[in-house]
């Protein structure tokens, strides 16, 4: 026996799939490295300059605020982008090259918000929307389960009943 | 009677997480509500210079001016106004007029931040010259260990060389009278 042929439906899917895994490898690809103006900033060894911009990428620049100091074309960018190349061609590890950041320039600087007694509320959010979210459904839930069950049907209700379905109900 | 003890302990807990949404929620609106008045800034970068001794640096000087240092800042016995300026940065060039009229009151020091040499002895011919010092930071390193973010920038200097104060805005009249001048004279009596 041979294997049944896919239905039309199924091979248009299999096209659709395949053809937005191209498309994002595509996009992936000119997003990846976009940082840098200019290929020079690059360290030569790949492996330093992707440590690099990964570190980057965690850092804000102060003069844009809502892009990466990778992303952005601003000249303090340009010069926090070769500091941070510089720290880590010298073997410095990610904490300290973020240590030399925030000591400069404050917290403000991190993308991401360090864990802290400031942002401890902003950390716990979603816990805290969950559990709100968890103790509606579990009020409301609890609500309904204790609501009083309907009054018997009266012997009117009964004789429609019967007539609807069709059968005499009391026996 | 033990039913109903357990019902308010089971209610309490219910209302556990909207009192705790509640708190956030007030305190949400409490830092927000900041940004209208002033008290809170998104956007700012919170000096964390401040109240710090002077970073390491060592600046040359333009000449006929002398540079200055961490060893020159520390040996101060009175305050010192330091300025970040560049003659591309038009905001500093707005902001001279401003220091040229102050620079007898308290001394001002200067930092050319990225810049050529002889472009900001140009500017300052042609604006008039209101520091006392002159350092020059042409890759704008020294810039990067005081925090700054842009030009013009300023920092009031304590004896000892402590920061005590900052802005990274252009200094207006109001600014060196209402704040700086005050905070220079109480520095300067201890």
């Amino acid at each position: 026996m041979s294997a049944p042929s896919p239905t039309p439906i199924r091979r248009l899917f299999s096209r659709l799939a395949s053809g937005l895994l191209a498309a994002s490898l595509l996009l992936a690809v000119p997003l990846y490295g976009l940082a840098v103006d200019d290929p020079s900033e690059m360290l030569p060894d790949p492996h330093a300059e992707a440590r690099a911009e990964a570190i980057g990428a965690q850092l804000r620049c102060l003069v844009c605020q809502n892009e990466s100091i990778e992303d952005s074309s601003a000249g303090l960018a340009r010069d926090l982008r070769r500091v941070v190349r510089e720290h880590v061609a010298q073997g410095e590890s990610n904490q300290q090259i973020m240590q030399w950041m925030v000591s400069r320039y404050g917290n403000f600087i991190r993308l991401k918000p360090a864990l802290s007694l400031g942002t401890i509320m902003l950390w716990s959010m979603p816990v805290l929307a969950l559990l709100l979210g968890c103790g509606a459904a579990f009020f409301f839930y609890r609500r309904h389960a204790a609501a009083p069950p309907p009054p018997p049907l009266s012997d009117d209700e009964k004789n429609r009943l019967a007539q609807l379905t069709g059968k005499d109900d009391r026996t | 009677m033990n039913t109903s003890g357990s019902t308010t302990r089971r209610r309490l807990l219910m209302a556990l997480p909207l009192a705790g949404a509640g708190a956030v929620g007030v305190a949400f609106w409490k830092m927000l509500s900041g940004m209208q008045h002033g008290s809170f800034n998104p956007h700012d970068i919170n000096a964390p210079v401040l109240d710090r001794p002077v970073p390491d640096f060592n600046l040359p000087g333009l000449p006929p001016a002398e540079g200055f240092g961490t060893a020159e800042l520390k040996a101060l016995t009175a305050p010192v106004l330091v300025n970040f300026f560049a003659s591309w940065c038009i905001p500093c060039v707005a902001e001279m007029p401003t220091l040229m009229a102050f620079k007898d009151q308290l001394p001002i020091w200067g930092v050319a931040y990225k810049d050529k040499p002889d472009n900001a002895a140009a500017f300052l011919r042609h604006s008039g010259n209101p520091f006392a010092r002159l350092g020059n930071d042409p890759q704008g390193r020294a810039g990067m260990d005081w925090g700054l973010s842009g030009v013009p920038e300023t920092f009031l200097i304590g004896p000892g060389g402590v920061i005590r104060w900052h802005t990274a805005t252009p200094l207006s009249e109001d600014i060196i009278r209402g704040t700086i001048l005050p905070l220079a004279a109480r520095l300067k009596t201890p």
